[in-house]
């Protein structure tokens, strides 16, 4: 069983919650017992092509998963993750500026 | 949503000096009996350089520290704040595709490096766009303005 610490925007989705206990034993099954006990998350963390979005970052244990093994990372019992979002957006996508 | 006007005077004069780059950062408040802007948190905008007059970027670590600041001033972060150099006060595409649900988009027009436009906007459940959200000017209110830009 680890603890996933979820974003202030997010946690009207987890019962206004700040923690939740989740079953997996990598990130990736993590987030699938994530989205099976709050089914409502996933169009906000997921694209319409089932890939994560974009701004989501997962933390294991202060260490961004992209550094370990990304959505492979194995989980311990009783480590500690945390979902946070990147915020982003801007002006246009088209004319001169990079997109 | 509640929001001082001292605190958008504020946040024009922030997204004035970001011009003709994009500014951004933190509206940290509380959502009950009803969403109330009661601090401001400025933050660098980290895209790269090249990118800044059309794009912001306030990265995961920087939100985990906001998310900090809001706690130890039992507040929440319930939004964003951003600047859209010489463009509407209008959600974009790509405004859209990084929106989070929940938060308020407050976005400011900037003119010719002018501040003349103000709209909020929250994320529609279903994510196909944004619903504007109206703005209610009070006089008093929230005091703390946070500049991590300088």
């Amino acid at each position: 069983m680890a603890v996933l610490r979820i974003s202030t925007p997010l946690r009207p989705y987890i019962n206004g919650k700040s923690e939740v206990e989740l079953q997996g034993e990598t990130v990736l099954e993590v987030v699938e017992d994530l989205i099976l006990q709050y089914p409502a998350l996933r169009p906000h963390l997921f694209s319409s092509e089932g890939k994560l979005r974009a701004f989501v970052n997962l933390f294991l244990n202060d260490q961004d998963v992209r550094n370990l093994q990304g959505m492979e990372t194995p989980v311990k019992e009783n480590d500690r993750l945390v979902l946070v979002p990147s915020i982003a957006g801007g002006s246009r996508r088209d004319g001169c500026f990079p997109n | 949503m509640k929001i001082p006007v001292h605190i958008l005077e504020q946040i024009d004069q922030w997204m004035e000096r970001a011009y003709p780059e994009e500014g951004a950062g933190f509206l940290l408040g509380h959502d009950h009996p009803e969403r109330e802007v009661e601090a401001v948190l400025a933050l660098p905008n980290t895209r790269e350089e090249a990118a800044r007059r059309n794009r912001y970027l306030i990265g995961a670590q920087e939100m985990l520290e906001a998310e900090r600041e809001a706690e130890r001033l039992n507040l929440d972060v319930i939004g964003v704040y951003h600047s859209h150099p010489d463009h509407p006060s209008q959600p974009s595409a790509y405004d859209l595709e990084w929106a989070l649900p929940w938060f308020s988009y407050l976005i400011i027009r900037v003119s010719d490096g002018r501040a003349d436009g103000v709209q909020s906007w929250r994320l529609r459940e279903d994510r196909g766009g944004f619903a504007e959200e109206p703005l209610d000017r009070v006089e008093a209110g929230g005091s703390r303005l946070l500049d991590a830009t300088v």
